[in-house]
Protein backbone atom coordinates (compact mmCIF):
# COMPACT_ATOMS: atom_id res chain seq x y z
CA UNK A 1 0.00 0.00 0.00
CA UNK A 2 2.58 2.86 1.19
CA UNK A 3 5.43 3.06 -0.24
CA UNK A 4 8.26 2.30 2.42
CA UNK A 5 9.73 6.04 3.42
CA UNK A 6 12.18 7.44 5.66
CA UNK A 7 9.48 9.76 7.05
CA UNK A 8 7.84 9.57 10.46
CA UNK A 9 3.95 10.18 10.44
CA UNK A 10 2.50 8.69 7.81
CA UNK A 11 0.44 6.52 10.52
CA UNK A 12 -0.95 10.07 12.73
CA UNK A 13 -1.28 12.45 9.80
CA UNK A 14 -3.53 10.36 7.08
CA UNK A 15 -5.46 9.43 10.29
CA UNK A 16 -6.06 12.79 11.72
CA UNK A 17 -6.84 13.61 7.88
CA UNK A 18 -9.23 11.13 7.62
CA UNK A 19 -10.93 11.55 10.58
CA UNK A 20 -11.66 15.42 10.27
CA UNK A 21 -12.45 14.95 6.43
CA UNK A 22 -15.47 12.82 7.96
CA UNK A 23 -16.48 15.39 10.74
CA UNK A 24 -16.85 18.13 8.41
CA UNK A 25 -17.37 16.92 4.70
CA UNK A 26 -18.38 13.44 4.78
CA UNK A 27 -20.62 12.78 7.43
CA UNK A 28 -22.70 16.42 6.75
CA UNK A 29 -22.75 15.19 2.98
CA UNK A 30 -23.93 11.69 3.53
CA UNK A 31 -26.97 12.68 5.57
CA UNK A 32 -28.41 14.09 2.30
CA UNK A 33 -27.58 10.87 0.96
CA UNK A 34 -29.76 9.36 3.84
CA UNK A 35 -32.48 11.81 3.84
CA UNK A 36 -32.80 10.80 -0.13
CA UNK A 37 -33.02 6.98 0.91
CA UNK A 38 -36.15 8.05 2.81
CA UNK A 39 -38.05 9.16 -0.31
CA UNK A 40 -39.12 6.52 -2.95
CA UNK A 41 -37.99 7.28 -6.60
CA UNK A 42 -41.82 8.47 -7.43
CA UNK A 43 -41.35 10.99 -4.99
CA UNK A 44 -38.15 12.13 -5.42
CA UNK A 45 -39.20 12.51 -9.23
CA UNK A 46 -42.08 15.09 -8.62
CA UNK A 47 -40.21 16.64 -5.93
CA UNK A 48 -37.44 17.31 -8.41
CA UNK A 49 -39.60 17.91 -11.37
CA UNK A 50 -42.20 20.47 -10.08
CA UNK A 51 -43.08 23.24 -12.66
CA UNK A 52 -41.05 25.20 -9.49
CA UNK A 53 -38.21 23.08 -9.72
CA UNK A 54 -38.24 23.22 -13.57
CA UNK A 55 -38.36 27.03 -13.76
CA UNK A 56 -35.31 27.54 -11.20
CA UNK A 57 -33.35 24.99 -13.24
CA UNK A 58 -34.09 26.81 -16.19
CA UNK A 59 -32.60 30.11 -14.94
CA UNK A 60 -30.07 29.03 -13.32
CA UNK A 61 -28.32 26.75 -15.59
CA UNK A 62 -29.35 29.33 -18.98
CA UNK A 63 -27.82 32.46 -16.39
CA UNK A 64 -25.02 30.27 -15.58
CA UNK A 65 -24.33 28.71 -18.96
CA UNK A 66 -24.69 33.05 -20.40
CA UNK A 67 -22.54 33.84 -18.09
CA UNK A 68 -19.59 31.56 -17.71
CA UNK A 69 -19.18 32.31 -22.04
CA UNK A 70 -19.04 35.85 -21.22
CA UNK A 71 -16.24 34.96 -18.39
CA UNK A 72 -14.15 33.15 -21.45
CA UNK A 73 -14.47 36.15 -23.80
CA UNK A 74 -13.58 38.94 -21.33
CA UNK A 75 -11.33 36.62 -19.50
CA UNK A 76 -9.29 35.53 -22.20
CA UNK A 77 -9.12 38.83 -23.58
CA UNK A 78 -7.45 40.39 -19.96
CA UNK A 79 -5.53 37.17 -19.72
CA UNK A 80 -3.94 38.17 -23.37
CA UNK A 81 -3.40 41.60 -22.34
CA UNK A 82 -2.12 40.86 -19.23
CA UNK A 83 0.66 38.59 -20.56
CA UNK A 84 1.52 39.72 -23.57
CA UNK A 85 0.98 43.76 -23.54
CA UNK A 86 2.47 46.27 -21.81
CA UNK A 87 0.56 49.05 -20.39
CA UNK A 88 0.08 51.57 -17.55
CA UNK A 89 -1.95 50.06 -14.67
CA UNK A 90 -1.25 46.35 -15.44
CA UNK A 91 -0.53 45.86 -12.30
CA UNK A 92 -3.31 46.95 -10.45
CA UNK A 93 -5.89 45.71 -12.92
CA UNK A 94 -4.00 42.64 -12.20
CA UNK A 95 -4.85 42.89 -8.49
CA UNK A 96 -8.62 43.79 -9.39
CA UNK A 97 -9.20 40.59 -11.63
CA UNK A 98 -8.86 38.63 -7.87
CA UNK A 99 -11.54 41.54 -6.44
CA UNK A 100 -14.59 39.01 -7.35
CA UNK A 101 -13.07 36.13 -4.97
CA UNK A 102 -12.08 38.84 -1.95
CA UNK A 103 -15.35 40.40 -1.45
CA UNK A 104 -17.79 38.60 0.32
CA UNK A 105 -20.46 37.43 -2.08
CA UNK A 106 -22.90 38.96 -0.33
CA UNK A 107 -21.24 42.53 -0.37
CA UNK A 108 -20.81 41.88 -4.40
CA UNK A 109 -24.50 41.50 -4.81
CA UNK A 110 -25.39 44.83 -2.93
CA UNK A 111 -22.71 46.70 -4.73
CA UNK A 112 -24.11 45.65 -8.06
CA UNK A 113 -27.73 45.96 -7.41
CA UNK A 114 -26.79 49.54 -6.50
CA UNK A 115 -25.31 50.37 -9.65
CA UNK A 116 -27.47 48.47 -12.21
CA UNK A 117 -30.60 50.08 -9.59
CA UNK A 118 -32.84 52.42 -12.58
CA UNK A 119 -31.53 55.11 -10.06
CA UNK A 120 -28.04 53.71 -9.90
CA UNK A 121 -24.99 54.73 -11.69
CA UNK A 122 -25.11 52.46 -14.13
CA UNK A 123 -28.80 51.54 -14.28
CA UNK A 124 -30.07 55.16 -15.00
CA UNK A 125 -27.95 54.95 -18.79
CA UNK A 126 -29.93 51.51 -19.21
CA UNK A 127 -33.21 52.46 -18.23
CA UNK A 128 -33.79 54.87 -20.71
CA UNK A 129 -33.00 51.75 -23.60
CA UNK A 130 -35.34 49.85 -21.54
CA UNK A 131 -33.18 47.79 -20.20
CA UNK A 132 -33.80 46.50 -16.37
CA UNK A 133 -30.93 45.06 -14.82
CA UNK A 134 -32.07 44.91 -11.44
CA UNK A 135 -34.94 41.67 -10.52
CA UNK A 136 -34.69 40.51 -13.90
CA UNK A 137 -32.61 37.47 -15.84
CA UNK A 138 -30.49 40.07 -16.44
CA UNK A 139 -29.24 41.01 -13.43
CA UNK A 140 -28.60 37.27 -12.45
CA UNK A 141 -26.67 37.21 -15.18
CA UNK A 142 -24.88 39.98 -14.82
CA UNK A 143 -24.02 39.00 -10.74
CA UNK A 144 -22.29 35.48 -11.88
CA UNK A 145 -20.52 37.56 -14.77
CA UNK A 146 -19.18 39.39 -11.61
CA UNK A 147 -18.02 36.15 -9.21
CA UNK A 148 -17.09 33.94 -12.46
CA UNK A 149 -14.59 36.76 -13.73
CA UNK A 150 -11.54 35.66 -12.27
CA UNK A 151 -11.51 31.83 -12.90
CA UNK A 152 -10.56 32.01 -16.84
CA UNK A 153 -8.26 34.76 -16.17
CA UNK A 154 -6.41 32.26 -13.35
CA UNK A 155 -6.31 29.51 -15.72
CA UNK A 156 -5.35 31.06 -18.94
CA UNK A 157 -2.43 33.15 -17.50
CA UNK A 158 -0.04 30.50 -16.49
CA UNK A 159 -0.92 28.58 -19.98
CA UNK A 160 -0.06 31.90 -21.59
CA UNK A 161 2.98 32.47 -19.85
CA UNK A 162 4.81 29.06 -20.57
CA UNK A 163 3.89 29.33 -23.95
CA UNK A 164 7.56 29.26 -25.72
CA UNK A 165 7.84 32.17 -27.96
CA UNK A 166 9.38 29.72 -30.75
CA UNK A 167 6.54 28.34 -31.67
CA UNK A 168 5.24 31.63 -32.84
CA UNK A 169 8.23 32.59 -34.49
CA UNK A 170 8.49 29.69 -36.38
CA UNK A 171 4.90 30.04 -37.72
CA UNK A 172 5.25 33.89 -38.67
CA UNK A 173 8.73 32.71 -40.68
CA UNK A 174 6.79 29.92 -41.97
CA UNK A 175 4.66 32.72 -43.41
CA UNK A 176 1.53 32.59 -41.25
CA UNK A 177 -0.37 36.39 -40.99
CA UNK A 178 -0.84 36.66 -36.95
CA UNK A 179 -4.26 35.85 -37.27
CA UNK A 180 -3.14 32.23 -38.74
CA UNK A 181 -0.62 32.11 -35.75
CA UNK A 182 -3.18 32.77 -33.66
CA UNK A 183 -6.12 30.39 -34.52
CA UNK A 184 -3.94 27.22 -35.42
CA UNK A 185 -1.20 27.73 -33.19
CA UNK A 186 -1.70 29.95 -30.14
CA UNK A 187 -5.85 28.65 -29.95
CA UNK A 188 -5.34 25.11 -29.72
CA UNK A 189 -2.66 25.31 -27.28
CA UNK A 190 -4.96 28.03 -24.80
CA UNK A 191 -7.66 25.78 -26.07
CA UNK A 192 -7.85 23.56 -22.80
CA UNK A 193 -7.12 25.43 -20.37
CA UNK A 194 -10.23 28.36 -21.45
CA UNK A 195 -12.39 25.54 -21.37
CA UNK A 196 -11.07 24.50 -17.58
CA UNK A 197 -11.64 28.15 -17.03
CA UNK A 198 -15.26 28.14 -18.59
CA UNK A 199 -16.37 24.64 -16.54
CA UNK A 200 -14.71 26.64 -13.13
CA UNK A 201 -16.60 29.99 -13.57
CA UNK A 202 -20.17 27.62 -14.61
CA UNK A 203 -19.59 25.35 -11.44
CA UNK A 204 -19.04 28.38 -9.28
CA UNK A 205 -22.01 30.25 -10.94
CA UNK A 206 -24.66 27.19 -10.41
CA UNK A 207 -23.90 27.13 -6.47
CA UNK A 208 -24.26 30.50 -5.80
CA UNK A 209 -26.33 32.58 -3.92
CA UNK A 210 -25.07 35.43 -1.78
CA UNK A 211 -24.54 37.51 -4.73
CA UNK A 212 -27.47 36.78 -6.72
CA UNK A 213 -29.96 37.56 -3.89
CA UNK A 214 -29.86 40.81 -3.69
CA UNK A 215 -29.92 41.62 -7.49
CA UNK A 216 -32.52 38.55 -8.23
CA UNK A 217 -35.66 39.81 -6.42
CA UNK A 218 -36.56 36.47 -5.93
CA UNK A 219 -40.01 35.97 -8.23
CA UNK A 220 -41.36 32.73 -8.41
CA UNK A 221 -41.11 31.03 -11.74
CA UNK A 222 -39.45 34.22 -13.34
CA UNK A 223 -36.26 35.14 -10.99
CA UNK A 224 -35.72 32.13 -8.63
CA UNK A 225 -32.61 30.36 -8.61
CA UNK A 226 -32.47 26.84 -7.50
CA UNK A 227 -30.38 27.75 -3.98
CA UNK A 228 -33.00 30.47 -3.55
CA UNK A 229 -35.48 27.94 -3.58
CA UNK A 230 -33.89 25.31 -1.61
CA UNK A 231 -33.79 27.89 1.08
CA UNK A 232 -37.38 28.59 0.77
CA UNK A 233 -37.85 24.90 0.91
CA UNK A 234 -35.78 24.45 4.41
CA UNK A 235 -37.60 27.67 6.01
CA UNK A 236 -40.71 25.86 4.89
CA UNK A 237 -39.25 22.79 6.92
CA UNK A 238 -40.30 21.07 3.91
CA UNK A 239 -37.08 18.79 4.01
CA UNK A 240 -38.13 16.08 1.38
CA UNK A 241 -38.56 18.82 -1.20
CA UNK A 242 -34.73 21.22 -0.29
CA UNK A 243 -33.48 17.28 -0.34
CA UNK A 244 -34.66 16.28 -3.93
CA UNK A 245 -33.28 19.97 -5.11
CA UNK A 246 -30.18 19.82 -3.21
CA UNK A 247 -29.47 16.23 -5.18
CA UNK A 248 -30.08 17.44 -8.69
CA UNK A 249 -27.76 20.12 -7.55
CA UNK A 250 -25.12 17.71 -6.32
CA UNK A 251 -25.15 15.30 -9.04
CA UNK A 252 -24.44 18.40 -11.27
CA UNK A 253 -21.44 19.64 -9.06
CA UNK A 254 -20.27 16.26 -9.09
CA UNK A 255 -19.88 15.95 -13.01
CA UNK A 256 -18.32 19.21 -12.99
CA UNK A 257 -15.77 18.19 -11.06
CA UNK A 258 -14.95 14.96 -12.48
CA UNK A 259 -15.24 16.88 -15.81
CA UNK A 260 -12.48 20.24 -14.11
CA UNK A 261 -9.81 17.55 -13.20
CA UNK A 262 -10.27 15.02 -16.55
CA UNK A 263 -9.67 19.25 -18.40
CA UNK A 264 -6.40 19.87 -15.68
CA UNK A 265 -4.91 16.51 -17.18
CA UNK A 266 -5.75 17.59 -20.62
CA UNK A 267 -4.30 20.40 -19.81
CA UNK A 268 -0.78 19.17 -18.54
CA UNK A 269 -0.57 17.26 -21.32
CA UNK A 270 -1.07 19.90 -23.89
CA UNK A 271 1.47 22.11 -22.08
CA UNK A 272 3.91 18.18 -22.08
CA UNK A 273 3.61 18.32 -25.44
CA UNK A 274 4.14 21.27 -26.76
CA UNK B 1 14.99 47.98 -65.16
CA UNK B 2 18.12 46.03 -65.95
CA UNK B 3 18.81 42.48 -64.45
CA UNK B 4 21.99 43.56 -62.64
CA UNK B 5 19.44 46.61 -60.79
CA UNK B 6 16.92 44.56 -59.78
CA UNK B 7 18.85 42.19 -58.47
CA UNK B 8 20.49 44.89 -56.24
CA UNK B 9 17.27 46.38 -55.11
CA UNK B 10 16.61 43.68 -52.59
CA UNK B 11 13.17 44.02 -51.64
CA UNK B 12 12.70 45.49 -47.71
CA UNK B 13 12.33 42.04 -45.60
CA UNK B 14 8.37 41.24 -45.00
CA UNK B 15 7.86 42.10 -41.24
CA UNK B 16 7.43 39.02 -39.39
CA UNK B 17 4.21 39.24 -37.08
CA UNK B 18 5.07 38.51 -33.76
CA UNK B 19 2.39 40.72 -31.95
CA UNK B 20 -0.96 42.24 -33.24
CA UNK B 21 -1.05 45.58 -34.81
CA UNK B 22 -1.15 48.85 -32.55
CA UNK B 23 -4.69 49.63 -32.64
CA UNK B 24 -5.49 45.71 -31.83
CA UNK B 25 -3.42 45.85 -28.89
CA UNK B 26 -5.49 49.20 -27.72
CA UNK B 27 -8.75 47.64 -28.62
CA UNK B 28 -8.00 44.63 -25.93
CA UNK B 29 -6.88 46.33 -23.33
CA UNK B 30 -9.26 48.79 -23.71
CA UNK B 31 -12.27 46.06 -23.76
CA UNK B 32 -10.32 44.13 -20.70
CA UNK B 33 -9.97 47.85 -18.62
CA UNK B 34 -13.68 48.86 -19.32
CA UNK B 35 -15.24 45.92 -18.40
CA UNK B 36 -12.81 45.72 -14.82
CA UNK B 37 -13.94 49.48 -14.14
CA UNK B 38 -17.70 48.64 -14.73
CA UNK B 39 -17.66 45.25 -13.34
CA UNK B 40 -15.77 45.63 -9.97
CA UNK B 41 -14.35 49.29 -9.65
CA UNK B 42 -17.75 51.34 -10.09
CA UNK B 43 -19.97 49.00 -8.08
CA UNK B 44 -16.83 49.01 -5.33
CA UNK B 45 -17.07 53.12 -5.40
CA UNK B 46 -20.57 53.20 -5.16
CA UNK B 47 -20.70 50.96 -1.75
CA UNK B 48 -18.10 53.27 -0.09
CA UNK B 49 -19.87 56.43 -1.69
CA UNK B 50 -22.85 54.72 -0.14
CA UNK B 51 -21.65 54.16 3.21
CA UNK B 52 -20.66 58.04 3.63
CA UNK B 53 -23.88 59.51 2.02
CA UNK B 54 -24.84 61.07 5.22
CA UNK B 55 -21.54 62.07 6.75
CA UNK B 56 -18.83 60.57 8.89
CA UNK B 57 -20.59 61.04 11.73
CA UNK B 58 -23.28 59.08 10.56
CA UNK B 59 -20.79 56.46 9.34
CA UNK B 60 -18.97 55.85 12.51
CA UNK B 61 -22.62 55.30 14.18
CA UNK B 62 -23.47 52.76 12.02
CA UNK B 63 -20.18 50.85 12.42
CA UNK B 64 -19.82 51.20 16.29
CA UNK B 65 -23.85 50.19 16.61
CA UNK B 66 -23.86 47.35 19.32
CA UNK B 67 -25.79 45.16 16.70
CA UNK B 68 -23.28 45.65 14.24
CA UNK B 69 -20.09 45.14 16.91
CA UNK B 70 -21.84 42.13 18.18
CA UNK B 71 -21.89 40.52 14.78
CA UNK B 72 -18.19 41.74 14.37
CA UNK B 73 -17.40 39.82 17.45
CA UNK B 74 -19.39 36.58 15.89
CA UNK B 75 -17.86 36.94 12.64
CA UNK B 76 -14.59 37.00 14.11
CA UNK B 77 -14.81 34.00 16.65
CA UNK B 78 -15.99 32.14 14.14
CA UNK B 79 -12.96 32.35 11.65
CA UNK B 80 -10.77 32.28 15.42
CA UNK B 81 -12.05 28.34 16.14
CA UNK B 82 -12.51 27.94 11.82
CA UNK B 83 -9.42 28.81 10.65
CA UNK B 84 -7.14 27.24 13.40
CA UNK B 85 -8.84 23.87 12.92
CA UNK B 86 -8.60 23.81 8.71
CA UNK B 87 -4.56 24.87 9.29
CA UNK B 88 -3.96 21.96 11.23
CA UNK B 89 -5.96 19.71 8.92
CA UNK B 90 -4.12 21.37 6.02
CA UNK B 91 -0.92 20.69 7.59
CA UNK B 92 -1.43 16.76 8.19
CA UNK B 93 -3.27 15.89 4.87
CA UNK B 94 -0.76 17.96 2.84
CA UNK B 95 2.26 16.01 5.24
CA UNK B 96 0.42 12.51 4.12
CA UNK B 97 -0.71 13.48 0.50
CA UNK B 98 3.22 14.82 -0.56
CA UNK B 99 5.58 12.76 1.25
CA UNK B 100 3.77 9.30 0.66
CA UNK B 101 2.39 7.69 -2.34
CA UNK B 102 -0.86 5.60 -1.31
CA UNK B 103 -3.58 3.45 -3.17
CA UNK B 104 -6.50 6.00 -3.19
CA UNK B 105 -4.55 9.59 -3.00
CA UNK B 106 -6.18 11.04 -6.48
CA UNK B 107 -9.77 9.80 -4.66
CA UNK B 108 -8.25 11.93 -1.62
CA UNK B 109 -7.15 14.90 -3.34
CA UNK B 110 -10.85 15.43 -4.73
CA UNK B 111 -12.55 14.67 -1.75
CA UNK B 112 -11.08 17.60 0.02
CA UNK B 113 -11.67 19.44 -3.03
CA UNK B 114 -15.23 18.43 -2.82
CA UNK B 115 -16.40 21.37 -0.06
CA UNK B 116 -15.28 23.82 -2.99
CA UNK B 117 -17.92 22.16 -5.32
CA UNK B 118 -20.48 22.24 -3.31
CA UNK B 119 -23.37 25.38 -3.36
CA UNK B 120 -22.86 27.10 -0.31
CA UNK B 121 -26.63 26.93 0.38
CA UNK B 122 -26.01 22.89 0.31
CA UNK B 123 -23.47 22.91 2.90
CA UNK B 124 -25.13 24.85 5.36
CA UNK B 125 -28.37 22.84 4.14
CA UNK B 126 -26.68 19.28 5.57
CA UNK B 127 -25.82 20.90 9.01
CA UNK B 128 -29.56 21.58 9.39
CA UNK B 129 -30.74 18.10 8.28
CA UNK B 130 -28.21 16.77 10.57
CA UNK B 131 -28.39 18.83 13.76
CA UNK B 132 -32.20 20.69 12.88
CA UNK B 133 -35.11 20.25 14.90
CA UNK B 134 -36.19 17.97 12.75
CA UNK B 135 -32.93 16.44 11.83
CA UNK B 136 -31.57 13.31 12.30
CA UNK B 137 -29.57 13.95 15.64
CA UNK B 138 -32.10 17.56 16.33
CA UNK B 139 -34.28 15.51 18.99
CA UNK B 140 -31.54 13.93 21.08
CA UNK B 141 -29.32 17.11 20.67
CA UNK B 142 -32.75 18.89 22.13
CA UNK B 143 -33.59 15.99 24.60
CA UNK B 144 -29.88 17.35 26.31
CA UNK B 145 -30.27 21.31 26.02
CA UNK B 146 -27.50 22.02 23.10
CA UNK B 147 -28.27 23.69 20.19
CA UNK B 148 -26.59 23.85 17.22
CA UNK B 149 -28.67 25.18 14.34
CA UNK B 150 -29.33 29.27 15.04
CA UNK B 151 -26.73 29.27 17.20
CA UNK B 152 -23.17 29.84 16.95
CA UNK B 153 -21.98 26.36 16.42
CA UNK B 154 -23.87 25.94 13.22
CA UNK B 155 -22.15 28.75 12.41
CA UNK B 156 -19.04 27.79 13.00
CA UNK B 157 -19.55 24.18 11.45
CA UNK B 158 -20.89 25.92 8.39
CA UNK B 159 -17.87 28.27 8.15
CA UNK B 160 -15.65 25.51 8.59
CA UNK B 161 -17.11 23.28 5.68
CA UNK B 162 -16.70 26.06 3.10
CA UNK B 163 -13.27 26.77 4.07
CA UNK B 164 -12.12 23.41 4.25
CA UNK B 165 -10.31 23.01 1.51
CA UNK B 166 -8.14 26.06 1.49
CA UNK B 167 -4.64 25.40 3.38
CA UNK B 168 -4.62 21.63 1.90
CA UNK B 169 -4.55 22.91 -1.60
CA UNK B 170 -2.20 25.66 -0.77
CA UNK B 171 0.29 23.02 0.59
CA UNK B 172 0.18 20.33 -1.06
CA UNK B 173 1.60 21.67 -4.39
CA UNK B 174 4.13 23.71 -2.49
CA UNK B 175 5.57 20.56 -0.51
CA UNK B 176 5.57 18.30 -3.54
CA UNK B 177 7.45 20.87 -5.42
CA UNK B 178 9.89 21.32 -2.34
CA UNK B 179 10.87 17.69 -2.04
CA UNK B 180 11.57 15.60 1.16
CA UNK B 181 15.43 15.50 0.79
CA UNK B 182 16.33 17.75 3.91
CA UNK B 183 13.54 16.31 5.77
CA UNK B 184 15.18 12.75 5.13
CA UNK B 185 18.59 14.36 5.76
CA UNK B 186 17.64 15.37 9.84
CA UNK B 187 15.98 11.78 10.09
CA UNK B 188 19.40 10.20 8.83
CA UNK B 189 21.12 12.47 11.08
CA UNK B 190 19.30 11.45 14.25
CA UNK B 191 16.49 14.66 14.97
CA UNK B 192 13.01 13.01 16.20
CA UNK B 193 9.66 13.63 14.10
CA UNK B 194 8.77 16.08 15.80
CA UNK B 195 12.27 18.03 15.61
CA UNK B 196 11.61 17.50 11.89
CA UNK B 197 8.77 18.83 11.50
CA UNK B 198 9.36 22.53 13.46
CA UNK B 199 12.74 22.63 12.16
CA UNK B 200 12.94 21.65 8.36
CA UNK B 201 9.60 21.79 7.31
CA UNK B 202 7.60 24.24 9.17
CA UNK B 203 10.29 27.03 8.08
CA UNK B 204 9.95 25.39 4.99
CA UNK B 205 6.09 25.85 4.11
CA UNK B 206 5.53 28.75 6.86
CA UNK B 207 4.85 31.38 3.66
CA UNK B 208 2.58 29.13 2.06
CA UNK B 209 1.27 28.14 5.26
CA UNK B 210 0.42 31.95 5.76
CA UNK B 211 -1.19 32.23 2.36
CA UNK B 212 -3.72 29.50 2.92
CA UNK B 213 -4.42 31.11 6.22
CA UNK B 214 -5.45 34.26 4.86
CA UNK B 215 -7.35 32.67 1.88
CA UNK B 216 -9.14 30.75 4.64
CA UNK B 217 -9.82 33.79 7.26
CA UNK B 218 -11.07 36.26 4.46
CA UNK B 219 -13.48 33.48 3.32
CA UNK B 220 -14.83 32.61 7.04
CA UNK B 221 -14.90 36.45 7.71
CA UNK B 222 -17.19 36.53 4.44
CA UNK B 223 -19.28 33.37 3.94
CA UNK B 224 -23.20 33.94 3.81
CA UNK B 225 -25.23 31.42 1.77
CA UNK B 226 -23.81 28.89 4.51
CA UNK B 227 -24.05 30.84 7.14
CA UNK B 228 -27.28 31.85 6.46
CA UNK B 229 -28.92 28.38 6.28
CA UNK B 230 -27.66 27.65 9.75
CA UNK B 231 -28.24 31.06 11.82
CA UNK B 232 -31.75 31.47 12.54
CA UNK B 233 -31.14 35.65 11.51
CA UNK B 234 -31.55 36.46 14.94
CA UNK B 235 -30.39 40.48 14.64
CA UNK B 236 -27.14 40.92 16.38
CA UNK B 237 -27.15 37.02 18.15
CA UNK B 238 -26.72 34.94 15.38
CA UNK B 239 -25.72 37.31 12.72
CA UNK B 240 -22.17 37.31 11.34
CA UNK B 241 -21.37 40.78 9.65
CA UNK B 242 -22.68 39.57 6.23
CA UNK B 243 -25.80 38.62 7.33
CA UNK B 244 -25.87 41.82 9.34
CA UNK B 245 -25.73 43.72 5.90
CA UNK B 246 -28.65 41.59 4.65
CA UNK B 247 -30.72 42.68 8.23
CA UNK B 248 -30.15 46.36 7.56
CA UNK B 249 -30.57 46.45 3.70
CA UNK B 250 -33.84 44.48 4.52
CA UNK B 251 -35.38 46.80 6.70
CA UNK B 252 -34.33 49.66 4.48
CA UNK B 253 -31.95 51.18 6.90
CA UNK B 254 -29.36 51.85 3.19
CA UNK B 255 -26.81 53.81 4.65
CA UNK B 256 -26.12 51.32 7.95
CA UNK B 257 -26.24 48.30 5.49
CA UNK B 258 -23.40 49.91 3.21
CA UNK B 259 -21.43 51.30 6.19
CA UNK B 260 -20.90 47.53 7.49
CA UNK B 261 -20.49 46.60 3.99
CA UNK B 262 -17.86 48.51 3.21
CA UNK B 263 -15.74 47.12 6.92
CA UNK B 264 -16.47 43.87 4.69
CA UNK B 265 -14.68 45.97 1.46
CA UNK B 266 -11.58 46.58 3.66
CA UNK B 267 -11.31 43.38 4.92
CA UNK B 268 -11.42 41.78 1.23
CA UNK B 269 -8.50 44.37 0.32
CA UNK B 270 -6.58 43.86 2.86
CA UNK B 271 -6.27 40.12 2.25
CA UNK B 272 -5.65 40.73 -0.97
CA UNK B 273 -2.80 42.63 -0.43
CA UNK B 274 -1.59 40.54 1.67
CA UNK B 275 -2.28 37.62 -0.59
CA UNK B 276 0.42 39.29 -3.35
CA UNK B 277 3.30 40.06 -0.82
CA UNK B 278 3.03 36.35 0.63
CA UNK B 279 2.44 35.55 -3.33
CA UNK B 280 5.97 36.71 -4.11
CA UNK B 281 7.64 34.83 -1.16
CA UNK B 282 5.81 31.65 -1.55
CA UNK B 283 7.48 31.59 -5.02
CA UNK B 284 10.79 32.08 -3.53
CA UNK B 285 10.39 29.10 -1.31
CA UNK B 286 9.25 27.04 -4.19
CA UNK B 287 12.80 28.06 -6.64
CA UNK B 288 14.97 27.74 -3.41
CA UNK B 289 13.82 23.94 -2.82
CA UNK B 290 14.21 23.16 -6.07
Amino acid sequence: MVRRSALPGFGLSMGYTLVYLSLIVLIPLATLAIKTAELSWGELWTLATSDRALASYRITFGASLIAATINVVFGTLLAWALVRYRFRGKGLIDAIVDMPFALPTAVSGLALTTVLAPTGWIGRFLEPLGITAVFSPLGITLALVFIGLPFVVRTVQPVLEELEPELEEAAAVLGATRWQTLGRVIFPALAPAILTGFALAFARAIGEYGSVVFIAGNKQYETEITPLLIMSRLEEYDYPGATALALVMLLVSFAMLLAINGLGAWTRRRAGHL
Amino acid sequence: MSLLERAVIVPPPRRVALTEPAWVRRVVIGAGVVFLTLFVLVPLAAVLTAALSHGAAAYARSISDPAALRALKLTLIAAAIAVPLNLVFGVAASWAIARFRFRGRALLITLIDLPLAVSPVIAGMVFVLLFGSHGLLGPWLQDHGWRVIFALPGIVLATTFVTFPFVARELIPLMEAQGSEEEEAAMVLGASGWQMFVRITLPKIKWGLLYGVVLCTARAMGEFGAVSVVSGNVRGRTSTLPLHVEILYNEYEYQAAFAVASLLVLIGIASLLARRVIAARVDRSRQEAT
